[in-house]
């Protein structure tokens, strides 16, 4: 059971955070219980457990999809739909938006998988931009288009509408960044999860030692896909709404930002990735607006206004000087020292 | 009839369009094995050098003018991707996943960046008087830009044949796409030819931002984004790493997406594009260039 401690204790700590009334001062703009840090804190959870969820495909079974954004885009869009449009009772629309990610799950992730390696990745951006196409021309009157639509809160859970609710929502995400960790560790100590990391190493060993490395590639890629489509829920009350800026391809990068930022194929890594992406995104916005920078000169201040564009230069940085993502910065000085004394060669990428 | 005509050329002048910017991912890919993320700045890049410099010419007529700054957004426009070879790419060699996780990064900054410096709204482009006339032919008003699309495709395939074919360079290339590792065991530095590789898709994808500019009379931002998906789309239908498969590729794409805007509904072309493609995978998973070759 020790190998549980340390999460859960983790977990226990960040369930007491809205009880706190401490002011820390820098880090939030207001004090821990406000509604305001805790719904920073509440898309921080969510979007770590939602890179995770995209690790499990790309750091853990070595799939690089551009399409992660489809199965979040439809937890967000079908749970939505069906509460607004069709009038569905809330957990009537979970359980049809459950089922729906699974079978579009199941079904793109069986034609994407016959291609592999980069052809894979620019099929999935293929399916997620129909995704996204559909959300933005609105056949039906359903999506609202560009603009998107909030949801009719009238159907969702009374205890989780309204600013004074807003600590449930932060316990749902933190609910959802631990089952996320959960099942992901599950299932990568699973005999399936062995053999997934099997593939992201050599995936004509795997072959050759008789399994069928196209099965497992779909297990792992629809269970990705479930989870990401449970987040999508998630935001949705989180959100109270759905806008078209889930289903782009952009937000399947920032996605790939977040776990390479973190580190690859960590629990921790990936998760950590998102939390601090998501904080870094939100609270540059607010620096950029804020006295400090205003008085900088203009070639200074036009970059911080964009934090997308800071982000993308950590990333690069990060990609060309500490190869595992910041939770393995400690290893950095290594990784100097082996890429100064000798070119990069194939193994590296293993 | 005059509508299927208009239809048609229409579609051969967005394919024409996704040719100029599958070609060069394409060749970058059958070389180097990088899907090319940044190839959606490059035309960012010439577009916005080009209106750039349209707005530094007050006095000039508008012809000269739109020239010259296209040739400065083109030039502009092929430095940059030869940069991004040499700086960024370069050091990561042998390490494909890197090299795309890079160009990713350079796609989100150099975009963040144009937002951040010109806002996110349109920008207009002056453009000569004549481009946005129709020529009528068979009854059919066809926009003159289509004319110039078809044209600067058709010269740009017939240039990139040559080239592959012709020279010595075009030779190292064509057999550092067919197999690398025998290229280098020969002698042949083919590192060399990558910085040339970027250069030309940079170019080829220049021609495509030029030639938008045209059609749309702004730049924005994610114009570049928006044409790349539907340009890598083409890449895999047409077979990684084949010229000829990338021209049939954009033909057919074009083609589909117009018909179906029009005869079907519109927004069901690009819906349409990606069915395609999920039908060519199925049918034939390695694109279409072994049937056309």
């Amino acid at each position: 059971m020790k190998r549980f401690a340390v999460p859960a204790a983790i977990v226990v700590a960040l369930a007491f955070l809205p009880k706190l009334t401490v002011d820390i001062p820098y880090l939030f703009q207001e004090s821990l219980n406000t509604p305001g840090t805790l719904e920073l804190l509440a898309l921080c959870l969510l979007f770590g457990g939602l890179a995770l969820s995209y690790d499990l495909l790309f750091g853990f079974t070595g799939l690089l999809s551009f399409g992660h954004a489809l199965y979040f885009a439809v937890g967000v869009y079908v749970a939505a739909i069906a509460m607004t449009s069709w009038h569905w009772s809330f957990w009537q629309s979970v359980l049809f938006t459950a089922l729906v990610g699974f079978l579009l799950a199941v079904v793109l992730g069986a034609v994407s998988l016959r291609v592999s390696g980069i052809a894979f990745a620019m099929v999935t951006l293929a399916f997620a931009q129909a995704g996204s196409i559909l959300a933005l021309k609105d056949p039906y009157g359903w999506t609202g288009g560009e603009e998107g639509f909030g949801v009719d809160y009238h159907k969702l859970p009374a205890w989780t509408v309204g600013i004074l609710n807003t600590k449930h929502l932060y316990w749902i995400a933190l609910a959802y960044a631990a089952a996320v960790f959960a099942i992901v560790r599950f299932a990568i100590n699973s005999s399936p999860g062995h053999v997934w990391q099997a593939i992201r190493e050599n995936e004509l060993r795997v072959q050759v030692l008789g399994l069928k490395p196209y099965s497992y590639k779909l297990m792992s890629f629809v269970l990705a896909s479930l989870l990401a489509t449970a987040g999508g829920v998630v935001y949705l009350l989180l959100v109270g709404g759905a806008s078209t800026e889930v289903t782009t391809a952009s937000f399947t990068l920032t996605l790939l930002l977040m776990v390479v930022i973190g580190g690859t194929g960590s629990r921790w890594g990936a998760m950590i990735g998102g939390i601090l992406y998501t904080y870094a995104n939100q609270r540059l916005s607010d620096l950029s607006s804020s006295h400090a920078v205003s008085q900088l000169p203009s070639i200074l201040r036009t970059p911080l206004q964009q934090p997308l564009f800071i982000l993308g230069v950590l990333f690069i940085l990060v990609v060309f000087f500490v190869p595992g993502g910041l939770t393995r910065i400690g290893q950095v000085g290594l990784r100097l020292d082996r890429i100064l004394r000798r070119p990069a060669t194939r193994e590296e990428t293993a | 009839m005059s509508t299927f005509l208009l239809l048609t050329i229409t579609g051969l002048g967005l394919g024409a369009m996704y040719f100029l910017i599958a070609s060069g991912l394409s060749l970058i890919y059958g070389l180097m094995g990088v899907l090319n993320f940044a190839h959606g700045v490059f035309i960012t890049v010439t577009g916005y050098t080009l209106w750039f410099t349209e707005s530094k010419l007050g006095g000039v007529p508008v012809l000269p003018r739109f020239l010259i700054a296209a040739l400065v957004g083109l030039i502009v426009g092929t430095v940059f991707a030869a940069l991004v070879e040499l700086v960024l790419i370069r050091p990561l060699y042998g390490r494909h996943i890197e090299q795309v996780l890079v160009t990713v990064g350079v796609a989100l900054a150099v975009t963040a960046l144009v937002t951040a410096i010109w806002g996110s709204d349109a920008r207009v482009v002056a453009a000569p008087a004549w481009v946005g006339d129709t020529t009528t032919i068979f009854g059919a008003h066809i926009p003159n830009d289509r004319w110039l699309e078809i044209a600067a495709a058709a010269v740009v395939l017939f240039a990139l044949e040559a080239f592959l074919r012709r020279t010595r360079y075009g030779l190292i290339v064509r057999a550092g796409v067919e197999n690398r590792s025998m290229v280098t065991a020969l002698g042949i530095d083919v590192r060399r030819s990558f910085t040339l590789v970027f250069a030309i898709g940079g170019l080829a994808a220049g021609i495509a931002a030029v030639l938008y500019t045209l059609y749309s009379t702004t730049v924005d931002p994610q114009q570049g984004t928006s044409l790349v998906i539907f340009a890598f789309i083409v890449v895999v239908i047409g077979g990684l790493g084949s010229i000829r498969g990338t021209a049939w590729a954009a033909v057919i794409v074009g083609l589909v997406q117009q018909y179906a805007n029009y005869y079907a509904s519109s927004g069901l072309g690009d819906l349409s594009v990606v069915l395609l493609l999920g039908i060519v995978l199925i049918a034939r998973p390695s694109g279409l260039s072994r049937s056309f070759a």
